[in-house]
């Protein structure tokens, strides 16, 4: 049974839960396998930690909860502490780089940074850092495949901001392959 | 039915958002509620799909207002539902039995919490199972559903709709927080595929209508107001007028009537899903949310060499008591985890009646089984 599970953690308000959404909508629509998206988050609408989880599988997916997760992005220093000990040795683990101090990383986690925020104030948007992240998701993991991720961005943001998070999401593709 | 309204598509979709969408595709056209965690996705959802279709969407001042509302707005003609959460669940119990005993169709959703009272507004519970059974006062059959996903919860709107129809009562969905705020991928079928009961019209001219008078199948047609028809609605009991009879023998009557028009009815309404029974030592019996969790330890199990199958309660009220007393004749044990300390558990155990051990895995609210809590329970059921 091929299971992938993601976790996306940051403070409301950073786009955490579109995020999750977007990565859901983009294997279950676009990529036709099954994905299960839930979300956990304080009473707060900004400033709260928040986290995205998204099961994608194969096979209809029962357990709806994460049990092993194998990738994790950080937006948040608290969400960091909170959660980095949850990856499993061999996971992913990509952290906004200006956001988040790694410091010593327990196990065998594979670690990739990405200044998603900086990049996204490049494009004179702070906001669309979750679209940059993403963009980088896309282009270092498989889960789901970069056209299905582009096209449930385009399909998931406000009307009138279409172009502005595809800039954002090739902005954080290009950092990665640039930095393969 | 022409189908107006009806989303045809593919998507992904939130469980309270499909719950309001099946709503729309059975015809719904009135909603009436008080917004609560974690049901409040479906009013909105309502909120701003009523006004674009020609329906009505009422934003009550409480969910006392909002049950009576919507049994106004179903004999004014129209389909209608609430959606709420357990703190309006109880707020709603008294007129839900003024629903049952004026045989009014309507649909009333409660998107489950961690209680009691306040509870957990943001966590899922199961607790509210044993109340959708009994929570009103007096004797009366209800008819409770219970989805295990966002497509199920879709569907079984629609089919909540359909039944309240055909057995003119109001019909609960019993979902939870874990189901109502889950994403997945929902399926709109084209219209012409989705079944929709209409309301049963009388067939008979105004002056030989009697309203309470019923047909073969124990239910009555129902006039709309406003349609020539004269009728008097009263929660009093009462006789084929519908006008106050305050005795023994008119009681008699009505309450066996309607406790038997959903009794002798029930193999129709009762659905179940069934795996792997065959040959199962144990019987992984649950409902909702936590039947869909214990499909992993089932697995497990099952990789251990366990028999164990499964057995959902897609409908849990009225309850399926002949087909847990079959299997308890030939099975070692049933194990019924639930989100509450033992409600649909005590049902299984009533039917199983001593022939197969019962054993409930509880949950206090706030967060689904672990795995080997339920791996553990089915093991020990087979020791």
């Amino acid at each position: 049974m091929s299971r992938a599970e993601i976790r996306l953690t940051g403070f409301g308000g950073q786009g955490i839960i579109l995020s999750g959404y977007i990565i859901g909508k983009a294997a279950a629509i676009h990529d036709k396998k099954q994905a299960t998206f839930t979300q956990s988050y304080g009473p707060e609408s900004r400033g709260g930690a928040c986290s995205a989880q998204v099961i994608i599988s194969d096979e209809p997916v029962s357990y709806p909860h994460l049990i092993d997760p194998s990738i994790l992005v950080v937006m948040s220093q608290e969400a960091y502490n909170k959660y980095a000990p949850t990856l499993r040795d061999g996971g992913l683990l990509i952290v906004d780089e200006d956001l988040v101090e790694t410091g010593d990383l327990a196990g065998d986690v594979r670690l990739l940074s990405v200044p998603a925020t900086r990049l996204a104030e490049e494009l004179g948007r702070k906001i669309v850092a979750n679209i940059v992240m993403l963009g980088f998701l896309a282009a270092v993991t498989d889960v789901v495949s970069v056209e299905a991720m582009r096209e449930a961005v385009r399909t998931s943001v406000p009307k009138g901001t279409e172009e502005l998070n595809l800039r954002a999401f090739g902005k954080g593709y290009e950092y990665a392959r640039a930095a393969d | 039915m022409n189908g107006e309204g009806v989303l045809t598509g593919e998507f992904f979709m939130m469980g309270d958002v499909a719950c309001a969408e099946g709503a729309i595709s059975a015809g719904c056209r009135f909603f009436a509620g008080y917004p609560i965690t974690p049901a409040t996705e479906t009013a909105e959802r309502m909120a701003e799909r009523m006004p674009q279709i020609g329906g009505t969407y009422v934003q009550m001042e409480d969910e006392l207002a909002s049950m009576i509302t919507v049994l106004g707005a179903s004999w004014g003609g129209v389909k209608a539902m609430t959606a709420t959460s357990g703190p309006g669940f109880s707020l709603m119990m008294e007129n839900l039995g003024w629903g049952i005993m004026t045989e009014t169709p309507c649909v009333l959703v409660n998107v489950q919490r961690g209680g009691p009272s306040t509870g957990l507004p943001t966590l899922v519970g199961q607790g509210d199972m044993m109340q959708a059974r009994w929570g009103s006062h007096g004797p009366y059959e209800i008819i409770a559903l219970a989805p295990s996903s966002p497509q199920e919860l879709f569907d079984l709107t629609i089919r909540a709709f359909n039944l309240s129809e055909k057995y003119r009562t109001p019909v609960l969905v019993m979902t939870d927080a874990e189901v109502g705020h889950m994403t997945e991928k929902v399926v709109i079928p084209p219209p012409e595929e989705i079944e929709t009961f209409p309301r049963r019209k009388p067939t008979v001219p105004p002056h030989e209508y009697l309203p309470y008078k019923a047909d073969d199948d124990l239910v009555p047609p129902m006039a709309n107001a406003g349609e020539g028809y004269r009728f008097h609605i009263t929660g009093l009991t009462h006789d084929e007028r519908g006008y106050p009879v305050i005795d023994a023998e008119t009681q008699d009557k009505l309450i066996t009537r309607l406790v038997e028009k959903i009794r002798k009815n029930k193999d129709d309404i009762i659905q179940l899903e069934e795996n792997g029974l065959e040959d199962a030592e144990v019987v992984l019996c649950s409902y909702g949310i936590s039947a869909r969790t214990a499909l992993w330890p089932v697995e497990l199990a099952r990789r251990e060499g366990i028999k164990v199958g499964t057995l959902r309660l897609i409908t849990v009220w009225p309850f399926p008591e002949e087909r847990i007393r079959q299997l308890a004749g030939r099975v070692r044990a049933f194990v019924v985890p639930e989100i509450n300390y033992g409600q649909i558990a005590l049902e299984v155990e009533r039917c199983a009646s001593g022939q197969a051990e019962v054993t409930l895995v509880g949950h206090a609210g706030g967060d689904i089984h672990e795995p080997e809590r339920v791996l553990e329970a089915i093991r020990r059921a087979v020791r």
